[in-house]
């Protein structure tokens, strides 16, 4: 067995279990690919989302910290691809150590252990050179926007994200990969997320937005990071367009999984086969024979 | 929380050092920037600026009922830009969570049922089973009916249909052996009342 490079607990989240298992399945793969051995937390918790902070600032403290705690107790930092779920642990993790800590019913030590994006967490240097070492063909025909929404930046008081207004992790783990990345103007406005339930005419007018500014940009496809963008942007795609005057599809990408399909994963495939909007025409082009 | 378990209207002193003290609104200068950087503006009563304002002057029984409070889709700009650190996007969970408290029937509503069937999955298993979130709302939030009525379900039916068949929905749910754990730090979350 090969020497792993390095060991982190990993908080896959509610949707990684259901809805977004194409995410989950090329998150594990990669990480894999890339010498990461994720080990799952044990007997983790929702974060609680936005409803639980919405309704009740100490229940979402709660149930988000317990998972901070757990992460403790197993003694090695975290990965979260989820950003929402990301920004609720890092979120409890600052309320629980602050002035204010004796209001909650969780306690952690703080300092202990460090919570990561996962994108952040593989956009650092020796993850992207380790990538090119890996990288099994070009992906040059794609033109691309990264589209990192909200919950991963802001507010960087919580994420911590330097570069709050300009994030450029996927940007630079994209490129990598030989992808051609456009620069654009909507990187994180919010895609409207969970009001896709009780209020989808806003997240049709935000979606609408962001992909008139992506075909504007000269993109091909988009690339996420997020579940709940993924969600918005692929699962509607079609009725979006339609209601928001726009023609054309954009298939829309998980970052790991054009890492996975850049590597030569032999399942990447199929896990852009679970999306909505249909990519195979822009994946074939140029990638003769290799994903047949 | 104990802030809120008082009555919302006694402007009581905890509540104005939650939101002066903390969430910083008496900071605000009236530029704006909250305003202009929202991106969903063109849905709400009041600007993002004018819930500050109003806030800070006390007028809380209007901005509890705003339908802003409750269109603010948390995606924290607001916050971020402020150039005075007032924790806008905050003070829009501390009315929601306040305007509840007190029994205002928010003008929201499904947005609301969908916060609650959420919670209500949470405190059953742990973690938020998709599919058991769905029913619960439709249910909660009177869209079964109302979908029924109009035959928009179809098109539910239909998403549901095709996440299936590409392996995204998943029949059972997961639970969580930390299940009372979880239900223990949930208590109290209905207010007082269920307490």
């Amino acid at each position: 067995m090969k020497e792993r490079i390095q060991k982190v607990s990993y908080y896959p989240g509610c949707s990684l279990r259901g809805t977004a298992r194409d995410y989950a399945k090329s998150v594990e793969a990669v990480c894999d690919m890339l010498d990461i051995e994720l080990q799952e937390l044990a007997d983790w918790n929702c974060c609680g989302a936005t409803a639980a902070h919405s309704l009740n600032k100490r229940v979402a403290i709660n149930l988000a910290g317990r998972n901070v705690m757990l992460a403790e107790q197993a003694g090695k930092d975290m990965v979260v691809p989820c950003p929402l779920c990301f920004n609720r642990l890092k979120t409890a993790e600052r309320e629980l150590t602050g002035e204010r800590k004796d209001l909650y019913d969780v306690k952690i030590k703080g300092g202990k252990i460090q919570i990561w994006d996962l994108a952040t967490f593989l956009a650092r240097g020796e993850i992207l050179d380790r990538i090119k070492e890996l990288k099994a063909r070009e992906l040059g025909h794609l033109k691309a926007v990264c589209y990192y929404g909200c919950m991963a930046s802001r507010p960087p008081k919580i994420t911590g994200e330097k570069r709050y207004e300009d994030p450029v992790s996927m940007d630079l783990i994209i490129s990598a990969l030989g992808v051609k990345v456009r620069p654009w103007s909507h990187k994180t406005d919010c895609c409207g997320a969970s009001h896709v339930v009780a209020r989808p005419d806003l997240v049709s007018k935000l979606v609408g937005k962001l992909f008139e500014r992506a075909f504007r940009a000269g993109a091909n496809c988009i690339i996420v990071s997020c579940q709940m963008c993924h969600a918005n942007l692929d699962l509607y795609q079609e009725r979006i367009m339609k209601e928001q005057g726009l023609k054309g599809s954009l298939p829309v990408f998980y970052f790991t999984e054009l890492i996975g399909l850049a590597l030569g994963h032999k399942d990447a495939r199929k896990w852009i086969k679970m999306h909505f909007v249909d990519s195979s025409a822009l994946l074939a082009d140029g990638l003769e024979g290799a994903l047949a | 929380m104990e802030i809120g378990e008082k009555s919302f209207t006694e402007n009581s002193d905890a509540i104005k050092e939650e939101l002066h003290k903390l969430l910083k609104v008496s900071s605000c200068f009236q530029c704006r920037r909250c305003t202009n950087g929202c991106p969903v503006t063109f849905a709400m009563d009041l600007y993002p600026d004018e819930v500050i304002r109003r806030v800070a002057m006390g007028q809380l029984d209007r901005v509890m009922k705003c339908s802003t409070i409750w269109i603010c889709s948390s995606c924290e700009t607001c916050t971020t830009r402020c150039p005075n650190e007032v924790d806008i996007a905050a003070v829009m969970d501390f009315l929601k969570e306040s305007a509840v408290r007190s029994g205002i029937q928010p003008p929201e509503r499904k947005t609301l049922a969908f916060h609650e069937s959420f919670l209500k999955e949470i405190e059953k298993r742990g973690r938020v089973f998709e599919g058991g979130l769905m029913q619960s709302y439709m249910l909660r939030s009177g869209e079964l009916f109302s979908k029924v009525k109009n035959g928009s379900i179809w098109e539910d039916v239909k998403m549901g249909q095709r996440l299936f068949f590409k392996g995204r929905l998943p029949l059972l749910p997961e639970r969580i052996k930390g299940r009372r754990e979880v239900r223990d730090l949930m208590k109290g979350q209905r207010g007082p009342s269920s307490k």
